[in-house]
């Protein structure tokens, strides 16, 4: 077994890398499980204000950013792909195609927010206050949950970033593509929750 | 296999950095257990003042030292301290970080670099929450639970607590993560899952809790910082949200952080008991499957601190019929130990009596933990001093004094010297009989009818609070006895053999203290870790 081979020389364990990701995916779906948690049982209590919410949100946008986020998923693995038959320029330029991808994907949210924003529609406002409770609670759990992905969009794209800077210095190539596979796992699980957020925001009407 | 190495300890390792830094940007699995222990010996130091002011405040009824509010908010940050920096850390992170390699035969943990950041994030989340003790805004004062809506809505610094116990939250995910993935890489060619040491399986068992769990309470707090600083309504019934929901989700997680405290705790009873009774575990599969059935039974188990706060009749049976199903595992863990010493040759040494203290002491804490688990009983003593005293007897008389007898078993491994056995064994008599002393009283008045986190009380309850608090003085004085022991130990003690109890697991084959990479070359694996000739 590699287990074996690599205990007492060889510093250097590739599967301990990717259990290790897997185990903070584990903490993240977590993380937002507690959030989905609390999502459906204030949606249990106030369906209607939940429905007349959704209405509220542009579908379009939303879907754009969901085949965003799914093309970039797929180029991320292209990336990786890449990488693993010594393409090294494909991989790079893969992963600067995820990286625009998913700014796009902030400039789209920010646009979303920012609509929001001219409305007075944002936590804390004035407006917020007098919205009866079930459209209170549906608006602050839009902005939580896709403020929180969007961080993680965010951290996603610096481990990007270090992985695309990582391959043109030649520290991740062909035999030695951990990096890369672990932040695109990540890049992975930060799609995957998109893919449940979108319909539990945008599509309950 | 490999050409010989002169022995350097890794005390007096030199690498890279020297003096401090040496330690504190070490990576070395071995200094950051020490850096553990001081750091937590420390957070438990202040915890413990905090509890002594709060026993000499309810030395008489009425103000005694301090008002209402002064008081709520050193019982809120000694909740904090003792939970989130002192017993969720302590085991794991100390004895884990030193002794999981040395167990399993590795040479570090999986990610040595993640636990050099992992002790600084625990640092920082600490230096928070003990800041939120001075702040302007005063103490927080909700109690370690936050509990909403009080908490979002108190004027206190609630927000720096909160904050701080998230972060902290963050280093215990980051020990469990390593742990994991150290067990399931690094054990040494030969060493299967049922040739390890139990102590280990039972870090294993906690590392899942910690990785699981922990994400839903940093959720909640998260939520509840937002709550208190953009009026989102959550958990606040005025704005539509569910104070209940804030109860389910903070005990997700801390009902099952009992389990990552008791685990570990358990695991190294499990480790003295066979050492100093020179016999072999009984029932190792049994001990190494208990650990794995509490870990997983403990997650649904949260509704219990709930009785009272408003769940269906089926809810409450529910998680009563699992409350009980639960302490199944752990009475399996306390029969084997038992069993273990049967026809034994008992070696009446500190850590043994540590870990037969702690047996006596689980039993109590385990049993009143029974009496709470049924919804009847819980009703009458919800919210009582019977409550504080169980929990103190299960997290104290359980978790504390396993780390005391941790702590006494492993130390001449740690500094390669050992303290005088006999100072040892006074401090150990003179704990439990201020243990008993200070929290057995709460029993009784708890039952009578006193409230916790009260700093007033009626005349009746002088005399068991009186008690307490002699009990809490003779406590102090057996720290005293046990850590000034311990330090001179360190400094000025015998010189400790390789291996001074005869243990028969892998720590006890690397000289004392361990060589930087603990072994030199792959060590021979036993399929009976507990095999005393």
């Amino acid at each position: 077994m590699s287990q074996h081979e690599n205990h007492a020389f060889e510093h250097r364990d590739d599967e301990a890398k990717k259990l290790g990701m897997w185990l903070f995916i584990f903490t993240e779906l977590l993380l937002f499980g507690g959030l989905f948690l609390v999502y459906s049982i204030f949606r249990s209590q106030y369906p209607d204000s939940f429905h007349e919410g959704s209405l509220e949100l542009s579908v379009t946008i939303g879907a754009i950013n969901t085949i965003i986020l799914l093309v970039s998923s797929a180029s991320v693995a292209v990336a990786l792909t890449a990488i693993q038959k010594n393409n090294t320029k494909l991989s790079m330029q893969m992963l600067l195609l995820t990286v625009f991808l998913a700014a796009a994907f902030l400039v789209n949210k920010y646009f979303e927010w920012g609509a929001k924003f001219h409305h007075g529609l944002y936590p804390g406002s004035e407006l917020m206050q007098l919205l009866d409770r079930g459209h209170h609670l549906y608006f602050s759990l839009y902005f939580f949950m896709t403020g929180l992905h969007a961080l993680h969009i965010i951290i996603g794209m610096i481990l990007l970033l270090i992985s695309y800077f990582k391959v043109k210095a030649g520290k991740v190539k062909m035999d030695d593509f951990m990096h890369l596979e672990n932040a695109a796992l990540y890049w992975h699980l930060v799609d995957l929750i998109w893919i449940f957020l979108f319909p539990l925001m945008y599509l309950i009407s | 296999m490999r050409k010989e190495t002169k022995y350097v300890s890794y005390l007096d390792y030199e690498g890279q950095y020297k003096g401090i830094f040496g330690w504190i940007f070490s990576t070395d699995h071995k200094r950051l257990g020490l850096l553990y222990l001081y750091a937590i010996a420390l957070f438990f130091f202040v915890g413990a003042i905090l509890g002594l002011t709060m026993r000499v405040e309810l030395a008489t009824p009425g103000e005694t030292i301090m008002k209402a509010q002064a008081y709520n908010g050193v019982f809120t940050v000694h909740g904090v301290i003792m939970i989130f920096m002192v017993v969720i850390p302590g085991l794991s992170a100390v004895f884990g970080n030193f002794f999981l390699p040395l167990m399993i035969g590795a040479k570090d943990v999986a990610f040595p670099k993640l636990n050099r950041l992992t002790w600084w994030i625990l640092i920082a989340g600490s230096i928070l929450a003990i800041a939120s003790q001075f702040l302007r805004e005063g103490p927080p004062d909700t109690g370690w639970t936050f509990y909403a809506p009080y908490s979002t809505k108190t004027g206190t610094s609630v927000i720096i607590a909160t904050t701080a116990a998230f972060v902290l939250g963050f280093a215990s995910i980051l020990t469990g993560l390593n742990f994991i993935v150290t067990i399931h890489r690094l054990r040494a060619p030969g060493m299967k899952f049922f040739n390890m040491p139990l102590f280990p399986w039972a870090l294993y068992a906690a590392s899942w809790i910690q990785l699981l769990a922990t994400p839903v309470v940093g959720i909640t707090l998260v939520m509840l910082i937002f709550e208190r600083l953009f009026g989102i309504g959550f958990f606040n019934p005025d704005l539509g949200g569910d104070p209940i929901l804030f109860q389910h989700l903070f005990w997700i997680y801390s009902h099952p952080a009992v389990y990552i405290m008791i685990l570990p705790a358990m695991g190294v009873i499990t480790e003295v008991i066979p050492t100093f009774c020179q016999r072999r575990i009984y029932g190792y599969k049994a001990i190494a499957i208990s650990s794995l059935a509490i870990a997983a039974v403990g997650f649904f188990v949260w509704g219990h601190h709930m009785y009272t706060s408003g769940m269906s009749e089926q809810a409450r049976w529910f998680f009563s019929l699992l409350t009980f199903i639960v302490a199944v595992p752990s009475a399996i863990k306390v029969f084997n130990w038992i069993a273990t010493m049967y026809r034994g040759s008992i070696n009446l040494q500190a850590p043994f009596l540590y870990a037969l203290f702690f047996i006596f002491l689980f039993i109590i804490g385990g049993t009143t933990g029974l009496i709470l688990g049924a919804v009847a009983p819980n009703v009458q003593v919800h919210d009582t001093s019977f409550v504080v005293a169980h929990f103190h007897y299960i997290i104290f008389g359980g978790m504390g004094f396993a780390f005391f007898s941790g702590l006494h078993y492993w130390f001449p491994k740690m500094y390669g010297r050992m303290y005088n056995l006999k100072a040892a064994n006074w401090g150990a008599i003179i704990l439990f009989i201020g243990f008993n002393l200070l929290y057995f009283p709460q029993f009784i008045i708890g039952y009578q009818g006193m409230p916790r986190r009260y700093y007033d009380y009626l005349p009746q309850f002088q005399w068991a609070q009186t008690i307490s608090l002699i009990g809490g003085i003779i406590l102090f004085i057996g720290f005293f006895v046990m850590v000034g022991n311990l330090v001179r130990g360190a400094k000025k003690g015998a010189i400790a053999p390789a291996n001074p109890w005869n243990g028969t697991t892998l720590e006890w084959t690397v000289p004392s203290p361990p060589p930087v990479e603990n072994f030199d070359e792959d060590p021979i694996i036993k399929s009976d870790p507990y095999d005393y000739k």
